[in-house]
């Protein structure tokens, strides 16, 4: 049953209006395609509406992203992209098909479908508090106990947490979900929960990587997920300060857009914007691809408020800086919802670049690639976004290039591969390629622009074009919606990062791939694994790696349990050559056995004592971090 | 790859072994200088970024390591950098190898000619050397011989050309380089030359490791040393030096290469080149200068028969595997990897036990032929003074069942099954001919035919009866370099069957306890893994036990019935060196303050004495090996105190004797 409150009329007419203004300014971008944009260069064109009550009605309840877009092969056998929502959609990819099988082995006849359905009866029953349900009723704040809504926000995007939908597996789910519309109505929801003993676990996005939203099976109370999707209002902006006042509810991709109509933005655009919220943000120490403009969540935020079971923590003023002891936003970022929900957020703004340009460089080999960008941080010259790509990912990227329209495109292609490889002497085999991004006043760009390509050239950097650094932060984000295709054909697979002084940053690279191949090999995985990484984001002192990690589980019998393994091994491999736990994806359940080595007994101990302060009955139950 | 156990001692028996090929064969049936100019096209390290040797010798001195050094080194001498950097730089020149193909195919055309005289076959065994081939694409590889003899280098490098395998660089002693062509003909063929002691020279130490690293993590070529350290002369393996394999294990420790091959290898010669230079030297003859004359007169040599070598490439064994729940390699994350720092006590552990491990693996292949278990009967008559030798078929019947049992004990021996005992004694017998004396069916050593070992332009007359005593005790040390071969077999059951001997009761614990005792003891002489006291007590108490020698219950250890002659022949075994062992303890306490460069001399005198007077039965106490094993033991367990003199390196030895005696000498 849905128990909808008196506002919910009032809900929807405002979902139709932002329908309708978001549709028009999407039409809008498409025409002024050299200007500035924003949403286009994300490779989204469309707007989203995940503060529906019911998101599994427009998004996939054992998969990523939206329903309507997804990747298939079509009757004639290629790939293609569904849907009307990014740059790729609707498009045919010739070269994917042949990539997935020769890089997996992986064959069309051999398909590993997922169940279609969710089938309600697998779920158990939901364990309700009776009292707290009761006076939750009073309050008037929405909730439900609809087997769908509590299996969708069961979950994040694990590998074994999707596996185990696509089998229609469901293990402990949420057993109410509750909607509060403002920071007032959390404060009463957290009351409550203390009042009759009820486990609160936070949801904003559920796009979380570490396995932060399963629910702990060993928890006996009744648990209610916090869902925050209604909270989603920009609440004030100071253009005098540059600051913005936003529930935390909202979504990354709506934040921009709203932002974006004042001529504002925040520049957070971590990969996952587009369902990301803010206060999952916060809550994880999250990292934007445009850090190097716009700072990480640390340093975008100015003022945070959250409800505790101890009450309300915020600071009293907004001072851009303090020294009033220990900074207590640092026990809130990071505390992965175990200390409580954070409710409003004020965050840094920035008028909206005046000019964009993306731009790509190859590099005769992954060294010389990572001594570029390490001379770039060294001179501080980084552009908005810097990521270079093994040559597997090269590869991988190559293979999403969508069917060219003209003899022009493919001869002028072709052109290209043969001035690099031939003339130019690059191995294809150990080539990799650089992305970039600029941002800001146009001059300051083009001179930006050519001192990166300078420094590229001392390193053997060869420009290689706008359209393949474009393409490339393409797939960023749909590269998400193909580890579900590779799911329909017996290929697994994930991403994990973390970060690294500069000096280790090739040795890690080296040790992590090699090691996940060899412990594939071990575990008796058939086929040779996809094991490929980049690095994404640059610092003073270091840089930030990502992984990807994919094989062909035909003839395996437990292949999450094996994909487990070997995602341990390698960040075993990843600790002992230096690297830390997480750059940002946090560490949830999943990394929680690393963390004592990580910060000390005594960091723990810190960590614990603050916990026992602030939550004594652990309800905020979701046992991530420590 | 590589298999997680070095060497499993559960069962030696099920221990496989691959087949050997006579790679002599085809140099004896096609031309050796096509040979020589063949094409050589060797398997590469996948990783590999081709480089010169000059370019190596930059990446030294341009390296983050030696330019902290050197930094360090001019801040506390007062020199530029420049000059330090100088100096690192003739360093190097004096140090690097020049490995060039042409040089390697000349040694290719007259080794052949040489070994096709010397030897009858050089056998190795081929799917080794595919494994290796295919540890060197796979990761930087590090090739550990065992040292027998000088022969050894260039025998491998010789093998690797003619498999068509990367060619190693090779570390060698500067004794080396006194021989001037010679030393330079080495380093063309891969040789790098380290001086044999740098103690704090910091400047020599990072030149040196980074010179190693910076070859192997490049995988420019397999690189090559001797864990033993030295030639061992008396054919048992020598306890490992750990200084090279530090070296080469700290780029896999810093997370600088993914994995590392380490690979054993053992070569074993049916007869040494050099048998009584090794003997003369033990007993005081000083080791002659390397010379490049001296190795011409060497050519006598070239006229006799060596028998066979066996060259066996043992699994490679991946120092990850090794350090895997070993080492907390993440110790190394706070520090930059380029500063210099001293190893944990972790780390050193760690480096030790793996060292034993590779040197036990050289151990276990190491093939051994029939003359090995005739030198065990013969030296045991010896002792027991049967001056008329023994007889013939008694030394077959002898030989037959020490070949039983070694071979349940998981010995690699070359027994031709397929020929009757008593011609394979035979052939033995008249292989080793400089050894023994056989007449009227009756055989013993050749101790008496002292004319034959003299140096000429000496008077026959003139023998002294120490002269003669030593002349014996060549062809005593001689034929226990041979025995000694097979000593890491018997090790453990001996030191049971000794334990045994000594326990005051058949009790198990009693008996550990002996055991435990003497093993420790005896850790400097034999290759005993520091720490695995337990497991080599269960590994003797399985072999005899499995062997129907003893019955071993929940507290007692009962000796069967056939066990004795078993147990009789192991107690044997260990007695030499026990009573080595007692008679320094015995010098020992009649001194009071020695210097080490005393010791030797005045040790053998006391020995000699004895020997003479009939007080002492074994001759191979002579052996200033087995005086250095014992001083070294007594020093490690505390008895004897090393105390640094006036002038240094000059030290000083206090005994104490009580404690001698408590501790059961």
């Amino acid at each position: 049953g849905f128990y909808a409150n008196s506002s919910m009329p009032s809900q929807v007419t405002h979902e139709l209006l932002l329908i309708c203004t978001c549709l028009c300014s999407c039409l809008s971008l498409r025409s002024t395609a050299h200007q500035l944009c924003r949403v286009q260069s994300q490779g989204f064109l469309t707007c989203t509406y995940i503060h529906f009550f019911h998101r599994q009605e427009i998004m996939k309840w054992n998969g990523w992203g939206y329903s309507d877009s997804k990747f298939l092969y079509n009757k004639k056998g290629q790939a293609e992209f569904t849907g009307k929502r990014y740059r790729l959609s609707g498009m045919i990819i010739p070269g994917l098909r042949e990539w997935m099988e020769s890089t997996f082995g992986a064959n069309l006849q051999h398909k590993t479908p997922a169940a279609p359905i969710l089938n309600s009866s697998v779920v158990q029953p939901p364990t309700l508090n009776e009292a707290f349900l009761k006076e939750l009723k009073s309050t008037g704040i929405p909730f439900s106990h609809d087997a769908e809504d509590r299996v969708f926000r069961s979950h994040g995007h694990c590998l074994h947490e999707i596996f185990a939908l696509r089998e229609g597996k469901i293990g402990r789910v949420p057993d109410l979900v509750v909607w509060p519309n403002c920071h007032n109505d959390v404060v009463k929801i957290v009351e409550l929960a203390c009042k009759h003993n009820v486990c609160l676990i936070p949801y904003g996005g559920g796009t979380s990587v570490s396995s932060a939203l399963e629910c702990p099976p060993e928890e006996t109370r009744s648990i209610v997920s916090l869902d925050t999707s209604q909270m989603n209002r920009i609440l004030w902006i100071d253009e005098k300060n540059l600051t913005a006042h936003v529930e935390a509810g909202i979504v990354g991709q709506d934040l921009e857009r709203l932002l974006n109509e004042s001529g504002y933005c925040t520049g957070h655009e971590p990969d996952s914007m587009e369902f990301s919220s803010l206060g999952g943000w916060v809550a994880t120490r999250a990292s934007g691809m445009k850090k190097n403009i716009y700072g990480n969540i640390e340093d975008l935020v100015v003022h945070i408020k959250m409800v505790t079971p101890r009450g309300v923590i915020e600071k009293s003023c907004q001072g851009p800086r303090m020294s009033t002891g220990p900074d207590v936003h640092h026990f809130i970022m990071g505390s992965e919802g175990t200390l409580g929900v954070v409710t409003e957020v004020t965050m840094k703004i920035r008028p909206m670049p005046e000019y964009q340009k993306y731009g790509s460089v190859v590099f005769p080999n992954f060294e010389m690639g990572v001594a570029c960008l390490r001379e770039v941080a060294r001179q501080r010259c980084a552009p908005a976004s810097i990521r270079l790509m093994d040559n597997e990912q090269f590869k991988f990227g190559h293979a999403l290039k969508p069917q060219v329209s003209s003899i022009f495109t493919s001869f002028l292609d072709g052109l290209k591969k043969f001035y690099i490889t031939k003339f130019k002497g690059f191995d294809p085999n150990r080539l990799c390629v650089a992305t970039l991004l600029f941002e800001g006043d146009r001059e300051k760009v083009l001179q930006h622009e050519k001192q990166v390509y300078d420094i590229a050239a001392k390193f053997g950097g060869l420009a290689a074009g706008e359209d393949n650094g474009q393409r490339g932060y393409m797939l960023t984000f749909v590269i998400a919606y193909l580890r579900d295709l590779g799911m329909d054909y017996y290929v697994i697979g994930e991403s994990f990062e973390t970060s690294m002084p500069w000096d280790r940053v090739l040795d890690i690279c080296r040790n992590v791939k090699a090691r996940i191949v060899r412990e594939c090999k071990d575990k008796g995985v058939q086929f040779p694994p996809l094991s490929t990484c980049r690095v994404t984001q640059t610092y003073d002192a270091g840089a930030c790696v990502y992984f990807y990690f994919a094989f062909n589980y035909r003839g395996l019998s437990d292949p999450v349990h094996v994909y487990e393994q070997v995602e341990h091994a390698a960040r075993e491999e990843i600790l002992a050559n230096g690297g830390s736990l997480s750059h940002h994806h946090g560490v949830g359940k999943l990394r929680k056995e690393w963390m004592r080595e990580t910060i000390s007994s005594v960091g723990m101990g810190m960590l614990k004592s603050v916990k026992d302060y602030v939550d004594p009955n652990n309800i905020f139950g979701n046992r991530n971090l420590l | 790859m590589a298999s997680k156990a070095v060497y499993s001692h559960r069962d030696p028996m099920l221990k496989k072994r691959d087949d050997f090929e006579d790679m002599l064969e085809e140099r004896r049936n096609s031309s050796d200088l096509r040979y020589a100019l063949k094409c050589y096209t060797p398997v590469l390290y996948k990783g590999l970024t081709p480089c010169k040797v000059s370019e190596l010798k930059q990446m030294v001195l341009q390296s983050d390591q030696l330019g902290y050094v050197i930094t360090q080194v001019s801040k506390e001498k007062g020199m530029t950098s420049d000059e330090v950097t100088g100096e690192a730089a003739a360093i190097l020149e004096e140090m690097a190898q020049r490995l060039q193909l042409s040089t390697v195919r000349f040694f290719a055309f007259t080794l052949s000619k040489v070994f096709k005289t010397l030897f009858r076959s050089i056998c190795i065994n081929e799917e080794g050397l595919q494994r290796l081939q295919q540890a060197i694409h796979n990761h930087p590889v590090v090739l550990l011989p065992s040292h027998r003899s000088y022969m050894d280098f260039l025998l491998m490098s010789y093998i690797l050309y003619t498999y068509d395998l990367a060619l190693p660089v090779i570390a060698a002693g500067m004794d080396f380089m006194g021989m001037k062509v010679v030393g330079e003909m080495l380093r063309m063929s891969g040789a790098f030359f380290i001086r044999r002691s740098f103690g704090g020279d910091k400047l020599y130490w990072a030149v040196f490791s980074e010179y190693v690293k910076i070859m192997l993590k490049n995988g420019y070529a397999p690189v090559e040393f001797f864990l033993e350290g030295t030639r061992s002369r008396t054919a048992k393996s020598l306890t490992p030096k750990l200084g090279l394999l530090n070296i080469v294990m700290d780029p896999f420790l810093k997370g600088e290469v993914f994995d590392i091959s380490l690979v054993p290898v053992s070569i074993s010669y049916e007869r040494t080149l050099e048998e009584a230079l090794y003997a003369r030297e033990l007993l005081g003859v000083p080791k002659p200068k390397e010379s490049t004359s001296g190795l011409f007169k060497a050519r006598k040599i070239l006229s006799e028969d060596y028998g066979s070598i066996h060259v066996y490439f043992g699994q490679p064994v991946s120092v990850r595997s090794l350090a895997e729940s070993r080492v907390n390699r993440s110790q190394f994350n706070l520090i930059p990897r380029h500063i210099p720092t001293r190893p944990s006590e972790e780390i050193l552990s760690f480096v030790n036990d793996s060292a034993y491990r590779l040197v036990r693996a050289q151990e276990e292949n190491m093939v051994l032929k029939p003359w090995v278990l005739l030198a065990f009967v013969l030296l045991q008559k010896q002792a027991a003074e049967e001056k008329q030798g023994t007889a013939l078929d008694e030394l077959t019947e002898q030989a037959v069942w020490l070949r039983d049992l070694s071979r349940q004990y998981g010995a690699f021996l070359h027994w031709p099954d397929h020929i009757p005992p008593s011609e394979v004694v035979s052939s033995s017998l008249s292989l080793h001919r400089g050894l023994v004396r056989i007449s009227e069916g009756r055989v013993q050593l050749a101790l008496e035919q002292v004319g034959g070992q003299q140096v000429p332009g000496e008077t026959r007359g003139a023998i002294t009866p120490e002269e003669e005593l030593l002349n014996k005790a060549v062809v005593i040390l001689s034929c226990a370099s041979y025995r000694n071969q097979a000593l890491n077999v018997f090790i453990r059951p001996a030191l049971l069957a000794s334990a045994i001997h000594t326990a005051a009761s058949n009790r198990k614990q009693e008996i550990y306890n002996s055991f435990s005792f003497l093993r420790n003891m005896f850790s400097n002489e034999f290759i005993l893994c520091p720490g695995a006291t337990v497991q080599d007590f269960e590994e003797a108490c399985y072999l005899l036990v499995k062997t129907g020698t003893l019955q071993i219950n929940q507290q007692e250890v009962l000796i069967t019935e056939r066990g004795h002659r078993t147990l009789a022949f192991l107690t044997s075994v260990l007695d030499p060196f026990l009573q080595g062992y007692q008679v320094v303890c015995r010098f020992l306490c009649e001194q009071d303050g020695l210097t080490e460069k005393q010791f030797i001399p005045a040790v053998r005198k006391f020995i000699i004495k004895h020997l003479l007077t009939g007080r002492l039965g074994y001759i191979e106490v002579l052996s200033s090996d087995l005086q250095k094993n014992a001083l070294a033991a007594l020093i490690r367990l505390g008895t004897v105190q090393k105390i640094k003199g006036p002038e240094s390196n000059n030290y000083c030895f206090n005994v104490f004797p009580s404690e001698a005696r408590n501790r059961g000498l």
